[in-house]
């Protein structure tokens, strides 16, 4: 049943923004939903400018399915405190490994698929196994932004900072490896070791988003924006920034809607995200428009200037 | 620099081999090319072109003899090269300008963010683009520009790390024939200006035939060097690629190659 929005006792919600604030942030639940929020949305729109711009949407979903897998295992081991580490430790080592392959990971599309699939199959034996209730694979997959306790914005604020710090220190060298592989290996940037190092930070990304949106709608925070992003501008920088500032928009939007309407918040999230790709694809070729009509005219003018 | 620098010599190879794990791809190469030398590479498909260029990178080590790079040893890295890689296509959607292409040449082995001495740097990008006459379209997304404006703006890149020898491997290829004289002419004037050094691989010599220097053969498992008028004659170059290669002079004493078009129609192998 949805809420009536137009009862007197009911949350506020009108033209009066700052009562709107007060209002979503006056349950201790929402002010942590708000913290872990913006700190996974930073993290996933900032990995996913390059997560899109070397082409591994693909891996970066399987690693997430993995991490399902990595959690499940975790918890069967020595309970919920397991979740975490379980998480880490399958998705590091798969990012890894899929780091190492480098190159060669793109097109693998039946090997990544079946990876995934068989990662599934493995969380779903694991929960059966731990014979708790299927809230705890539900948490895991789609997250339990509402139930967030002090010590996991702790642990998401750490994971979140040193992801972020780790892809601003590595972000030249990986942006030309990304660009410009052969040239940036012979300028003497370790092309390899950066494979593998952006793969692990990705897998705490996926990891630390656990709470927030779960292993699997995570994608949408880290493709998304990202994609955007890369349709409206063409500096490196900037995507990156604006990919960083949709991420955490779209949460914002999700939560607050969530507040109001009692549908899960990943779901909100993530039509949020799908929407705005769909918005800004239909938009962004208007927008190029000039640029490509410009080209034409320059064009022409060279073939005058060359011909006899 | 001094007059002088203009005959040292910037690379020395001795008995030289190169190999990918045990299968040798050619041995016993040994020349020398001199500063401000614009040296055309050429040899027929999968003889070990791109390979000589890993190893002046060192990007891949000897497997015998000796190499020595501008005074030492190939190590990658080398701020002193400029390269050139063989190129497939960038994609159309990639969302970056030429200009940032170019300005990884500078900074893009440093790492962090670009902080500070960034107005250096920009003065140094716009040079480099200014220098092969691309600043009109530098601000474009490199992958709608056409093959030329790509290959002038990969070429500033090389160039934008101030390096002393260019590595350029198959520059002209994918271009249509004005382009490809464009080109060569661009890089042979550039390699002026500057005093750089130039190998350059190609599969089609007549562009390069009024630039070149000298020669240098990769073929039948070794390389051999030479000065186009002793090496591009109808016997060595049929004798090198194994198939019938006419060289033709016509009245203005200019030389044209015939019968390596299916080589260069397949370049990409």
């Amino acid at each position: 049943m949805m809420p009536d929005l137009s009862l007197a006792a009911g949350p506020y919600f009108g033209w009066d923004l700052l009562r709107v604030v007060e209002e979503l942030f006056h349950y201790t639940f929402m002010q942590h939903a708000f913290e872990a929020g913006t700190i996974v949305a930073i993290s996933a729109g900032v990995i996913g400018y390059f997560v899109v711009l070397r082409g591994l949407s693909f891996a970066a979903h399987a690693l997430s399915h993995i991490g399902f897998a990595g959690a499940t295992g975790g918890v069967l081991l020595a309970g919920t405190a397991l979740v975490l580490p379980g998480l880490l430790v399958f998705t590091m080592s798969a990012g890894a490994v899929m780091g190492a392959l480098g190159q060669r990971l793109r097109g693998r599309d039946v090997t990544i698929g079946l990876v995934m699939a068989w990662s599934l199959g493995l969380g779903l034996l694991f929960t059966y196994l731990y014979q708790g209730s299927a809230n705890l694979a539900i948490g895991i997959l789609f997250g339990q932004i509402f139930g967030i306790t002090t010590r996991d914005i702790a642990v998401t604020f750490v994971a979140g900072s040193v992801t972020i710090l780790l892809v601003v220190a590595v972000y030249r060298p990986l942006l030309f490896a990304t660009l410009d592989e052969e040239v940036a290996e012979a300028k003497g940037v370790p092309v390899r070791g950066l494979s593998i190092a952006f793969m692990v930070i990705l897998a705490v990304a996926v990891s630390e988003a656990v709470q927030v949106v779960g292993v699997l709608l995570i994608f949408a925070l880290i493709v998304a924006p990202a994609a955007i992003a890369e349709r409206f501008t063409t500096r490196p920088s900037r995507g990156l920034l604006l990919s960083a500032v949709l991420a955490v928009l779209f949460t914002w939007a999700g939560l607050t809607v969530a507040y109001y309407v009692p549908y899960p918040v990943g779901f909100f999230i993530t039509t949020i995200a799908f929407a705005s790709y769909i918005l800004a694809r239909a938009a962004a070729p208007t927008l190029t428009l000039p640029r490509a009509r410009g080209r034409e005219l320059r064009e022409r003018e060279e073939q005058l200037r060359h011909s006899p | 620099m001094a007059p002088s620098a203009a005959t040292e010599p910037v690379i020395i190879a001795d008995q030289l081999a190169a190999a990918y794990g045990t299968g040798l791809i050619w041995k016993d190469a040994t020349f020398r090319i001199d500063a401000g030398e614009f040296v055309a590479v050429l040899g027929p498909n999968g003889s070990g072109k791109s390979t000589l260029l890993r190893l002046l990178l060192g990007l891949l080590p000897p497997a015998a003899g000796s190499l020595l790079v501008l005074g030492k040893r190939p190590h990658r890295g080398n701020p002193d090269i400029g390269y050139v890689p063989q190129r497939r296509n960038i994609d159309r959607d990639l969302p970056v300008r030429g200009r940032d292409f170019v300005h990884l040449g500078i900074d893009g082995n440093r790492w962090g963010v670009a902080l500070g001495n960034a107005t250096g740097d920009r003065r140094r990008v716009d040079e480099a683009i200014g220098s092969v006459e691309a600043l009109s379209y530098a601000d474009r997304q490199i992958g709608r520009l056409s093959g030329g404006e790509q290959q002038r703006l990969l070429l500033a890149q090389a160039l934008a790390g101030r390096p002393k020898m260019l590595l350029l491997d198959e520059p002209l290829a994918s271009l249509d024939l004005r382009n490809q004289i464009v080109i060569a002419e661009l890089v042979a004037d550039l390699a002026r200006a500057n005093r750089l050094t130039v190998l350059l691989i190609a599969h089609d010599i007549n562009p390069l035939l009024p630039i070149v220097d000298r020669v240098l053969y990769v073929a039948h498992g070794g390389v051999a060097i030479g000065k186009p008028a002793d090496v591009i004659t109808t016997e060595q170059l049929s004798r090198l690629y194994d198939s019938p290669v006419e060289v033709l002079h016509d009245s203005h004493g200019h030389m044209f190659v015939v019968g390596l078009e299916a080589e260069s129609a397949h370049h990409d192998a």
